[in-house]
């Protein structure tokens, strides 16, 4: 194809004039797209209206094609269970479904037991739900592993609570609209976990890699302590996700890592229940928690120049935002290795701020 | 239209002069709008392999008719695409309007494209733009390896013939009389 016509503009001024303007509004819409950018890289919650509103607008539409795929999907594995001599297979699959879960939490309890012995009294347990809703879609085109949930905050659904579904955790919530909510699924790359392992208690960070899969990060040196099949529940570390929920499961050794995948499926799970955060002081959102119940900031990304600050933060200036995304780079501390902030700073300096020649 | 589709090429009525000339002016519009509603599909996936339809198409019709958009189009396309698609915003207006640019360019550069030509301009774009949008996320701290994407580089290069398809069709029924 030959080149355009209307790039030569000829002699004509208005022509090339009008040619002209077009390359500056581009460009200068691109710098805007990059300011936009910076902007939602500092401030993540930065355009959560605007993102909301979209939200809101759009869920409805994934949600009623959700309910036609789901029918689909019912009539085809239907019909495939009847060519099976089906009815006798499903209702074992459910049963094992089922056993497979019991067996799970029994081993959660029996874990649970030895803990609650050792320290009696210290468990801090939030176990009502604030909302029940659909998966409705997920990104399937990005590296990034978010689903749109079909509650907002309107059923009360808060940036930061924990989603789980009967299996096991999903996610947390990222964006909320009215009526529809974004998720940030465990196997994202933003996502961190505290889990530990059934078997023999070892504390580690699960670290999303956008394909489906969960890197166990722990923080011993020497030997792996991960087997295939190792079952990790979650911690309660951090204040974010209830303890003992079902995260992930072995599923390979890599060396010094381990590979896992997340117990729960959000693509299988009919119903996700989103929770209240472990303990509220963890999102900031409640000004009167007790501030013994705070603890010592573990996870943080550096926090943004104090004119740059969103709202939930000023309330509590304990508060480290362990929600929001870490930038590239900087990664969980452990709590020894970071400074304690000087009392009576309110905006404490991080060692990544403070590295930086002036 | 009335009476044998072939025979009745010329306009019979100033109403269906209009209809024409929405239909030649907001085809390809529509259409790119049509394919960023895709990214709404009801699919929860665990690893990104389907294609970004809406930069698929828009793509297709920018190498098929250059001369129909400026490059401030991918502007207000990429911005709707980012609030359908939970992208950061300003990720597909930088990215959509950095591939116009780049493809005027490469018009005033290239005397001559044909379909081959067009299909390689077009991978390379794809993998730059799936570049982009994993070094974004790795910005916001979505640590993943860009491994993982190239099934879906792949998958969306493989695609593109299918939507120069589509697109051709549209656009012979957008000018048809």
């Amino acid at each position: 194809m030959p080149p355009p016509p209307h790039r030569r503009t000829g002699f004509s001024r208005k022509a090339q004039f009008g040619l002209f303007i077009g390359y500056v509004v581009a460009i200068a819409g691109m710098v805007v797209a990059v300011l936009l950018l910076a902007i939602a890289i500092v401030d993540p919650r930065g355009f959560a209206a605007i993102k909301g509103a979209a939200l809101d607008a759009t869920a409805p539409v994934s949600a009623g094609g959700r309910s036609v795929t789901g029918f689909f999907g019912g009539i085809g594995s239907a019909i495939g269970d009847y060519f099976r001599a089906g009815s006798q297979n499903a209702e074992l699959r459910s049963e094992l479904e089922a056993t497979r879960r019991e067996l799970m939490q029994s081993r959660i309890a029996v874990a649970e037991n030895a803990r609650l012995r050792a320290l009696l009294g210290l468990a801090r347990e939030a176990q009502d739900e604030i909302a029940i809703a659909r998966v409705v879609g997920s990104s399937y085109d990005s590296p990034r592993r978010l689903a749109t949930l079909s509650a907002g905050s309107a059923d009360g659904v808060r940036i930061g609570q924990p989603v789980r579904s009967a299996d096991g955790l999903i996610g947390r919530v990222l964006e909320t609209g009215r009526w529809a909510s974004r998720i940030l699924l465990v196997s994202d790359g933003a996502s961190s976990v505290p889990v530990r392992s059934l078997r023999n208690n070892v504390p580690a960070l699960a670290v999303g890699r956008g394909d489906g899969t969960i890197e166990l990060r722990t923080l011993e040196v020497g030997e792996n302590p991960f087997r295939r099949g190792d079952i990790l529940v979650t911690s309660g570390v951090g204040g974010i996700f209830p303890s003992n929920v079902p995260a992930a499961e072995v599923v390979r050794i890599e060396g010094d890592t381990a590979i896992a995948r997340p117990v729960a499926d959000p693509a299988q799970a009919e119903l996700a229940i989103v929770q209240p955060a472990y303990q509220p002081a963890a999102t900031g959102e409640l000004e009167d928690a007790p501030r013994s119940v705070v603890a010592p900031p573990v996870v943080g990304p550096p926090l943004p120049p104090s004119a740059a600050t969103p709202q939930p933060l000023q309330r509590n200036p304990d508060y480290q935002p362990a929600l929001q995304d870490p930038q590239p780079g900087t990664f969980a501390r452990p709590p020894a290795a970071a400074p304690v902030p000087a009392p009576g700073q309110v905006q404490p300096q991080r060692p990544t701020q403070a590295g930086t020649p002036q | 239209m009335r009476g044998i589709p072939e025979m009745n090429r010329i306009a019979g009525s100033e109403a269906e002069v209009a209809v024409f000339d929405l239909r030649r002016r907001y085809v390809p519009l529509l259409s790119t709008l049509a394919a960023i509603l895709l990214a709404l599909l009801p699919i929860v996936a665990a690893t990104p392999l389907l294609p970004d339809f809406g930069f698929l198409v828009i793509l297709t019709w920018r190498l098929l008719r250059p001369e129909i958009w400026t490059p401030r189009m991918a502007l207000g396309l990429g911005l709707v695409a980012d609030l359908v698609g939970g992208q950061p915003i300003g990720q597909s207006m930088l990215l959509w309007t950095a591939a116009f640019l780049v493809l005027d360019l490469i018009d005033t550069r290239l005397g001559f494209r044909d379909y081959m030509m067009d299909w390689l301009v077009a991978s390379g774009l794809i993998l730059v733009h799936t570049l982009g949008g994993w070094y974004i996320g790795l910005l916001m701290g979505a640590d993943v390896a860009f491994s993982i994407l190239w099934p879906q580089i792949v998958l969306t290069i493989l695609a593109y013939p299918i939507a120069a398809r589509i697109v051709l069709t549209l656009d012979r029924w957008r000018l048809m009389r």
